[in-house]
């Protein structure tokens, strides 16, 4: 059985981000990593494996992006990937989710028959959540995501989600494209003994050329939409802040309220 | 004047405001048309609320092939629909779901995609608020027909009398959409506050709170509020998931936003940033949420908190 685990490189979230002169997320000048909420995904993955003791899984961590982001290759495999691919090319700078999804698509196709493919709930960079159901819809396979408990038992999986207002059990037969939340458990971090045998495990690196994407088909200047503008918020201006003494706090906290209406 | 498709957020034929707010930024771009998912009997009650924010037209699909499946079979309905009615945008309310459903969607019908805009302007300039509301970034889809997913509270519903002339539409829907099946629904209990999303003023409790969410819940409700939660307190299993603020909860954008027992992590903020008004209270005076704030209260919330709930509940006697 085949699985592949998408995995993003980001600029840390709690490094000081920024966008380009060309509007394009700063991925080199801000430190990088593993999408927190990838690791997710890889953990599932694993536990996927693990429970399936005696079954022969592989599990392959993919990532699209710049020369550094194979750093989030790298965490995986640490973690417990068997195998790695990194798609970098120039021309895939600057990708939208639209182009992106279709790199990644193309890139399971190459890597072989997934069985099942794992993502995130969302990048904590761009965080739009809509890569998993973009790579369901190109890849033409069932769509089970944002799941908090995952189960599987021969081909079916089940898995439960919290949608608006309901708990949801959604039921589908591999192949599938699944997403994970942060609330799937926590993921495990590498191991000295992992770290040592990440070295040793298979990274392939991809360029657009050998998954028949041509150039023109991704990047800044064919995205479907465009930054026009971005902008650092204005800071807020500071607050005031008082020390509660004997209950002054309470009385000052309620003044201030119906100053501004809210009572 | 071209329509523009508006997604209906609506709970069992109820409709949200988020709806009437979309409807509102739909009439910057073109002509509303209302587009509802759900049971067929609820069409005509569903057209009367949204004709008043100028909904020209109803499109009522039967979402009786639909509401079993997850994302997909919506997809493939609405693609069916903008096909017919070659709209000018696509507008939908800015949920997990809906993001999914215009992510398939934009790969179907060929266009570009917003997410979690928090305005659009005429032309269809689009306002987000990114990297943990940090950033604000104007942009724009180039290609195919602009499907732009709103959050709420992103513009004040103003009225304006629409048709509302209900229309049927039969989606086909493939088999192949019919792969993810909702084996199980099970509907949250009301807690008889507001919805976390839509509400004017939000309560949270963190970690400070050390699992007693009375005083939150207390103070919340003499102020008509909607009560939310960190992800600590999430996780240390004192409040349901569904009312966790931040990155991987949901985010909120209300007139006045008062976090209890909440340090103010980087993942917190990028929920509850782009609110009006911000207040807190917490004992230690180094908090980062007080970096934010607009009023500040160093303090233990057991004591400030009902102190406060009695105050205002005096006051509206
Ligand atoms: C990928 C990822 C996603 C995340 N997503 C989210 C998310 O969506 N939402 C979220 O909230 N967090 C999220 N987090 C977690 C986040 O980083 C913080 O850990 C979390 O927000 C902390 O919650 P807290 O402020 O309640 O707890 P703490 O940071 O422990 O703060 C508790 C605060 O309470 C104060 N306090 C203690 N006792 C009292 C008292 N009696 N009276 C008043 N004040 C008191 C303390 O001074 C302290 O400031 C995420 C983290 C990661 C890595
Ligand atoms: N460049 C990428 N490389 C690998 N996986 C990605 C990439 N972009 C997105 N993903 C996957 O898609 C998920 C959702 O991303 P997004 O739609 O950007 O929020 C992430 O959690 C990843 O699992």
């Amino acid at each position: 059985m085949n699985i592949v685990v998408c995995v993003k490189y980001v600029p840390d979230a709690t490094a000081d981000r920024k966008f380009e002169d060309d509007n394009t997320v700063d991925r080199v000048g801000v430190d990088g990593l593993l999408s927190e909420l990838d690791e997710y995904a890889v953990e599932q993955a694993l536990q996927f494996r693990e429970k399936r003791d005696g079954e022969d899984i592989e599990v392959t961590a993919l990532c699209v992006g710049p020369e550094k982001a194979v750093d989030a290759v790298r965490k995986a495999l640490q973690m417990g990937a068997d195998k790695g691919v990194h798609v970098v090319d120039d021309a895939i700078a600057g990708s939208d989710a639209i182009a992106t999804s279709l790199v990644l698509a193309k890139a399971i196709e190459k890597i072989g028959p997934a069985d099942l493919v794992v993502c995130g709930m969302a990048s904590t960079d761009a965080g739009m959540s809509v890569v998993p159901a973009m790579l369901a819809e190109r890849l033409g396979l069932p769509q089970v995501t944002l799941a908090s408990v995952v189960e599987s038992q021969g081909d079916q999986v089940r898995v439960k989600r919290d949608n608006e207002g309901s708990t949801e059990v959604i039921g589908a037969t591999l192949p599938i494209v699944l997403s994970v939340t942060d609330q799937s458990g926590e993921a495990r971090y590498p191991s000295f003994k992992g770290i040592m045998a990440a070295k040793k495990k298979p990274l392939e690196t991809l360029a657009l050329g050998d998954l028949g994407v041509d150039a023109g088909e991704v990047g800044l200047s064919v995205a479907w939409s465009q930054v026009e503008d971005t902008a650092a918020r204005p800071p807020r201006t500071a607050g005031e802040i008082v020390t509660d003494e004997d209950g002054s706090g309470a009385t000052a906290l309620v003044e201030f309220l119906a100053s501004k209406k809210f009572i | 004047m071209s329509e523009v498709l508006v997604v209906v957020d609506h709970a069992d034929g109820e409709v949200k405001k988020p709806t009437y707010e979309l409807l509102t930024i739909a009439r910057r771009l073109g002509e509303p048309s209302a587009v509802f998912f759900g049971s067929p009997d609820q069409g005509d009650a569903v057209a009367e609320k949204v004709k008043k924010y100028g909904a020209a037209k109803v499109y009522v699909v039967d979402d009786a092939q639909i509401k079993g499946f997850l994302v997909a079979p919506k997809a493939e309905a609405l693609q069916q629909l903008a096909g017919q009615a070659q709209p000018a945008a696509i507008l939908l309310p800015s949920t997990f779901e809906n993001k999914e459903v215009a992510a398939r969607l934009a790969i179907k019908i060929g266009s570009g995609l917003i997410t979690d805009a928090v305005d659009v302007a005429e032309g269809g300039v689009t306002t987000q608020s990114v990297f943990a509301g940090n950033f604000t970034v104007q942009a724009k889809v180039t290609e195919g027909t602009p499907i732009i997913t709103v959050k709420p509270n992103s513009a004040a519903p103003e009225e304006a009398e629409g048709a509302g002339a209900v229309e049927a539409f039969a989606a086909t829907i493939s088999d192949a959409a019919k792969t993810a099946q909702i084996v199980a629904s099970q509907p949250r209990q009301s807690t008889g506050r507001p919805d976390l999303t839509e509400a004017a003023i939000v309560v949270s409790g963190g970690r400070g709170t050390g699992g007693n969410f009375e005083p939150v819940e207390g103070f919340a409700d003499s102020l008509g509020a909607a009560v939310g939660a960190s992800r600590a307190a999430v996780d240390s299993g004192w409040m349901p998931h569904a009312f966790q603020v931040g990155q991987t909860g949901k985010t909120v954008s209300p007139q006045l936003y008062v976090a209890n027992g909440i340090s103010g992590a980087i993942q917190h903020r990028a929920g509850m940033q782009t609110s009006k008004t911000i207040v807190a209270v917490n004992k230690d005076p180094e908090a980062p949420i007080f970096e934010l704030v607009d009023f500040g209260v160093v303090g233990d919330l057991h004591t400030v908190l009902p102190a406060a709930t009695e105050q205002v509940n005096a006051r509206k006697g």
